[in-house]
């Protein structure tokens, strides 16, 4: 039945989604986004009827490549979500590539339904399902369910024992907070940083780890605040967080939670300097933003369109940094001096060429030697993904 | 940077500042909605809704102030929508065998179903924010400076509890409410139109609890996006059992909850960072103590209105 579904209205309907903008501005107070899938049933329904005398005839299926992406949240965050977004909107030039999106998909049997209506009514070769959630088990039964797709999760979680049609990818941007701990540790007079963070798992330190191993770089007398708000999107606490951090005496706040807008909108009114996170936060600070750590998704999704319309082999496990062109930093804000922007130039092409930062003999912050001298746990080391303390020079602790 | 905003070192005196800072930050949402909800209460009804009419406010009252450039029409904007939203709770439980608390639920999701569908393309622009009153030009400190930087809504909100407070005592308007809480029969014997005295203090309810969502988007913190209100309309309703239907105590309530929001990463910023789980639980934890300290063997729920559903 789903066959019935003409093209000419599944090119209607794609049309309720807001077109994005260009790089980081989204947007705007344009268009509303239905329900795709309420639009799909309604739209299947009257195909159905329209088409009845012509059954038989099948759908021309677009002949390029179809990219479904799914996203958890608001694809206009300035967080996590944005991040995809931009990506996704700069796939949408490329000729031969067709992009279908959906956003606010819960990580529940919800999220199937989605890739299940992108694959049988929009005809998608390729999902990318970005939020952690959507895993296990929903992506990896459509990815047994569907074995002529594609499926890629952003995060490391595929391993051999998965389909051979799915897949992890992810991306270092650690890195990208070692280069905002350069350009935070140079800026400040006392070496006093903040950190505003969601939860202490893995991901979440190894960034505050980093971010604080850059700062000390430049001033090894650098201390980090770290305040963990507990959830990943918790508006008032996290503005909360920031006042403390300044009354503090924080003189650069960044942060790991959802969407940072809050963060950086609240340390801006305090004329404090920021470091963004996830996407660019710059035009949220005019004056006291200096650089951001963001994904750079593109790049990995530009490569597997290349490969899927060039008739190879996806690749089942993906991941890198700066040495992939997989992370960036944003665009230098009013607060960045010369000085900054020449240090954190010189740590992208050290990082470029395979810096490590992770090299002994390194403490955590109770004292604790983690790594020996003489051990270096470079970027695709497992051992970072398992980071369970904070570094010497970081002010807080993970339990 | 500007040299009159560097912190000065306050030590282990930043907690209870920070205290203080996040009593007047914080409480607002918490003092209209659950002002709002005293006055229906009152009137006896229940409007569970309000964490619909505070998300749908707080989107509102950012839209409007966007598309305006007047961040006090998207207030007035915010109270007018949550009225319509209070008039739709009253206009329901009207009619016969409906249930008030059911409804309300429903109003919940409807609100804010219906402001995350509408407030999409609002999450990206910037509008303009409300005013704030300085009064700490006295201090040379930058933190109590920004302390007693205070939202004009705070004061509004405070007046508004005392006028209350006052009215339910000694006005007429006020006896016929608490009548018509107390008890249906006798306020229909004194020709008093029972569902209209509650149309009417569910829609005023309303209208605080938009006035309340906007503080959310408009001022702290200050912008719109669908995490916004994470349940504080819900915690406001919660409030006012805790308060006893007094709006004095509504305004202690919610200055004790503000504060005791703030402990949590006030701690963690000053190093104390042990067991932050437990501090950023405070306002939660407190409401249980209170309710067990102040709780009643031998009456339920002391100060309840009779004909409230929850009593009955």
């Amino acid at each position: 039945m789903h066959d019935d579904t003409s093209r000419p209205g599944a090119a209607g309907r794609r049309t309720f989604l807001p077109k994005l903008g260009g790089s980081g501005s989204l947007g705007g107070a344009g268009g509303f986004s239905l329900d795709r899938r309420t639009l799909l049933k309604g739209a299947a329904a009257g195909a159905l009827v329209a088409g009845a005398g012509l059954s038989g005839i099948r759908p021309a299926r677009a002949s390029g490549l179809t990219i479904g992406i799914v996203y958890v949240g608001p694809r206009d965050d300035y967080g996590w979500n944005q991040a995809h977004a931009v990506a996704a909107a700069a796939l949408k030039q490329v000729p031969g590539v067709t992009v279908i999106e959906e956003e606010n998909v819960p990580e529940t049997i919800a999220v199937s339904k989605s890739m299940e209506s992108m694959i049988e009514l929009d005809g998608a070769n390729l999902i990318f399902a970005t939020s952690f959630g959507y895993y296990d088990p929903y992506m990896l039964e459509m990815a047994k369910k569907f074995p002529d797709v594609q499926f890629r999760h952003a995060a490391g979680l595929w391993t051999d024992a998965a389909p051979k049609n799915a897949g992890s990818y992810f991306c270092y941007l650690d890195q990208a907070h070692y280069v905002d701990g350069i350009a935070a540790g140079l800026a400040s007079k006392a070496g006093k940083l903040g950190f505003v963070a969601a939860k202490p798992i893995p991901t979440v330190l190894l960034n505050i780890n980093s971010f604080t191993l850059g700062a000390k770089s430049v001033n090894p007398d650098a201390k980090v605040q770290v305040v963990f708000t507990g959830e990943w999107s918790m508006p008032v606490r996290e503005a909360e967080a920031t006042n403390a951090l300044i009354d503090a005496g924080a003189e650069v706040i960044t942060c790991h939670v959802d969407s940072p807008k809050v963060v950086i909108e609240t340390a801006e009114r305090r004329g404090v300097m920021t470091c963004g996170h996830n996407a660019s936060q710059a035009d949220l600070a005019p004056k006291g933003f200096l650089t951001g750590a963001e994904y750079k998704w593109l790049t990995i999704y530009k490569e597997f369109a290349d490969i899927l319309t060039t008739g190879g082999t996806l690749p089942n496990f993906v991941r890198g940094g700066y040495d992939k062109d997989y992370v960036q930093n944003t665009a230098y804000g009013a607060a960045s001096t010369d000085l900054i922007r020449a240090a954190c130039e010189q740590a992208k092409a050290e990082l470029r060429a395979g810096k490590v930062i992770y090299q002994g003999p390194m403490k955590d912050n109770t004292g604790k030697e983690v790594i020996p001298a003489g051990t270096e746990h470079d970027a695709y080391d497992v051992w970072l993904e398992q980071t369970s303390f904070l570094v010497d020079g970081v002010v807080g602790s993970t339990s | 940077m500007d040299p009159s905003q560097v912190a000065t070192d306050l030590g282990w005196w930043s907690v209870p500042l920070a205290m203080f800072a996040g009593a007047i930050r914080v409480s607002t949402p918490f003092l209209f909605v659950s002002l709002g909800e005293c006055l229906t209460e009152k009137s006896g009804r229940i409007n569970l809704g309000l964490e619909g009419t505070l998300v749908f406010g707080a989107m509102t009252g950012y839209a409007v102030s966007y598309m305006t450039g007047s961040a006090w029409t998207g207030v007035l904007a915010a109270g007018i929508a949550g009225s319509l939203f209070g008039m739709l709770h009253a206009a329901l439980c009207s009619l016969p065998k409906v249930n008030d608390i059911a409804v309300g639920i429903a109003l919940m999701l409807f609100g804010v179903g219906l402001a995350f569908f509408f407030g999409k393309p609002f999450i990206q622009p910037t509008a303009p924010r409300l005013p704030s009153i300085s009064l700490g030009e006295w201090s040379d400190i930058s933190q109590v400076r920004v302390a007693l930087e205070i939202n004009p809504l705070f004061f509004i909100g405070a007046a508004l509890a005392v006028a209350m407070w006052w009215a339910f005592r000694n006005t007429r308007a006020g006896l016929i409410v608490r009548t018509t809480g107390d008890s249906a029969a006798a306020a229909r014997a004194l020709g008093v139109s029972v569902l209209g005295v509650r149309f009417v203090a569910t829609t005023i309810g309303g209208f605080m609890a938009g006035v309340g969502g906007s503080f959310l988007s408009l001022y702290y913190p200050g912008s719109w996006n669908e995490g916004l209100s994470s349940g504080q309309g819900l915690m406001a309703v919660a409030l006012v059992i805790f308060a006893r239907w007094n709006p004095l105590l509504c305004f202690v309530a919610a200055l004790l909850f503000g504060a005791a929001g703030a402990l949590g990463p006030a701690l963690q910023s000053i190093g104390v960072s042990q067991g932050y789980h437990f501090f950023n639980a405070a306002p939660y934890v407190l409401t249980l103590l209170i309710m067990i300290v102040s709780s009643s063997k031998v009456r339920a729920l002391r100060g309840a209105p009779g004909e409230l559903s929850i009593v009955k």
